[in-house]
């Protein structure tokens, strides 16, 4: 198969964009990354968007997208897996020029949250969950990260101050990010300080409601040649993506993040690495709880042991383990739909050299894109070329 | 947005939702909740209905403060991981409690409840929670 690689990003800040629609925000992005790239026209785009139907009204994103950024009559079809559509489009993406269909392919995430009430898109968001057996009784998707993060502060003996780190290595790294929504050093006394919005579970263990758009161009090597130089080229090494149930009371085991270990292993063998030849990993803590689960579910971290990574500093830009090194959901911010986009454009930088927190020497990094709660999961891995 | 009146879709689950009625897979036993078409331990279709006790205890619970809309009234509820005696674990609000006596392990029994109603001309929704063991 043909070798994929990422020859363009552009993005939009993440934040309130009161004078921005969704269609603005998307075709931002995407023409930024197809001037990155140097390319005026693409075989095809795919849209990831969660829910700009519940938001804004609007669904046939693709057709919206490809006629406002003036693409012609290409394909263009939206990409849906609720939280990690972003991730699950950059891979749809990826497999198009792999299979050979498509030479030149566009993606974009978007999502456009803050012309909704804040109670009409915590329902929305819920959306996610499964809606006879979860939303209907009430849960607000706050609420099952809540349920897994008191469980997981119970079998493993952590506390509230313990994941609250997670939270401030994520402002820390955000605040160099010009394109974070929030750019402030944070302390755990500030987490520990907001209030409850489910118990255990407070407004900063959190990501924030936002509005935002991100895009990659993606082409093969042999193409990339006749736009980029090598140092701008990507490679896409590995991807995998896995569902588990939909509901968390239907989960086996509570606290593993068995979509992510599957996805993970099946982006590990294609890219022919493991976890330790990873250099950073933007993983998905749209709650402090996640991002613990995550490094544990894609082997950074032994089980019951992701948030020690934590409290030893390993997760800082300098440690080990960096995650979130533009500031991750928690503080760049989590259009839902865009993020996994935002993770992809964030890693090129990296790997380019470019970022405003830059990892020494980053040759692998990888991105982690969470669905529901753990239900819909995508891992890519990109390398320099 | 957010009113969905639709009352066939609540009628479907009356059986599950009143009575708690799930899933006994007929090849290999495994009990679930709901009920499956297909059984998640073996695949097999061969499913029958399976009628639980209702008793069961908390594996994990939270206080919604921030509910998503529809959901206002009751503000602020428990929610809880409530493992049944049978084995499957189902998510429900927990019902004539303080919510400092939530505790893990903590032993309840389902009751029939108003889950939600759709203002003055809508249609009330009811349905399973759990509450303390009453001894
Ligand atoms: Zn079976």
């Amino acid at each position: 198969m043909r070798k994929p690689v990422i020859i363009g990003v552009g993005l939009t800040p993440v934040g309130e964009h009161w004078k921005l629609g969704l269609r603005d925000l998307a075709v931002e992005a995407l023409l930024n990354a197809m001037e990155d790239a140097g390319v005026d026209k693409v075989d095809s785009l795919y849209v990831g968007n969660m829910a700009s139907g519940s938001f804004v009204e609007q669904e046939n994103l693709g057709a919206l997208i490809a006629d406002w950024a003036g693409l012609g009559n290409i394909p263009a079809v939206k990409i849906e897996g609720a939280c990690a559509s972003g991730g699950a489009a950059v891979q749809e993406g990826v497999k198009a020029v792999m299979s050979g269909l498509e030479d030149v392919v566009a993606v974009v995430g978007v999502e456009k949250m803050t012309d909704a009430w804040p109670s009409d898109a915590t329902r929305y968001l819920a959306y996610a969950a499964d809606a006879e057996w979860e939303l209907f009784h009430g849960v607000s998707f706050v609420a099952l990260n809540a349920l897994a993060m008191r469980l997981y502060m119970k079998e493993y003996g952590y506390t509230e101050e313990d994941l609250a780190l997670f939270a401030v290595n994520a402002h820390a790294n955000g605040a160099k990010n010009p394109y974070a929504m929030f750019k402030k050093v944070i302390k755990v006394e500030t987490v520990m300080r907001s209030p409850y919005i489910a118990d255990p579970l407070k407004l900063f263990d959190a990501s924030p409601i936002a509005d935002g758009a991100a895009a990659v161009i993606i082409t093969t090597e042999e193409k990339a040649k006749e736009f980029v130089d090598k140092a701008k080229m990507i490679k896409v090494a590995g991807m995998g993506r896995a569902i588990d149930t939909i509901s968390l009371a239907n989960r086996k085991d509570l606290l593993l993040l068995k979509a992510a270990k599957i996805a993970a292993e099946r982006a590990y063998k294609m890219a022919g690495i493991g976890v330790e030849d990873i250099d950073f990993f933007e993983v998905h803590d749209a709650f402090t709880v996640m991002a613990a689960l995550s490094l544990e579910s894609i082997g950074a971290a032994e089980r019951g042991k992701g948030a020690m990574l934590a409290k030893e500093g390993q997760i800082a830009i300098d440690g080990d383990y960096p995650i979130q090194t533009l500031g991750g959901l928690k503080a760049r911010g989590h259009p839902v739909g865009a993020t996994g986009v935002y993770q992809t454009v964030e890693a090129v930088w990296q790997l380019r050299g470019e970022a405003p927190n830059q990892v020494p020497d980053a040759e692998v990094g990888l991105t982690q894109n969470i669905g529901g709660t753990g239900s819909n999961i995508t891992v890519t891995i990109l390398r320099r070329v | 947005m957010g009113k969905p009146m639709q009352v066939a879709r609540y009628w479907r689950h009356f059986k599950e939702k009143y009575r708690l009625i799930g899933g006994k897979c007929k090849s290999c036993g495994h009990v679930h909740f709901p009920k499956r078409p297909v059984c998640p331990e073996c695949g097999s279709q061969e499913i029958e209905e399976f009628q639980f006790s209702g008793k069961g205890k908390v594996l994990s619970w939270t206080i919604i403060r921030n509910p998503p809309s529809g959901y206002e009234y009751y503000k602020p509820y428990p929610i809880a991981l409530v493992e049944l005696e049978e084995g499957p674990v189902i998510l429900a609000q927990l019902t004539d409690v303080d919510p400092e006596e939530i505790d893990f392990g903590m032993e309840v029994e389902m009751v029939t409840r108003k889950i939600r109603e759709f203002g003055e001309d809508g249609i009330i929704l009811y349905g399973y929670k759990f509450r303390p063991l009453l001894k």
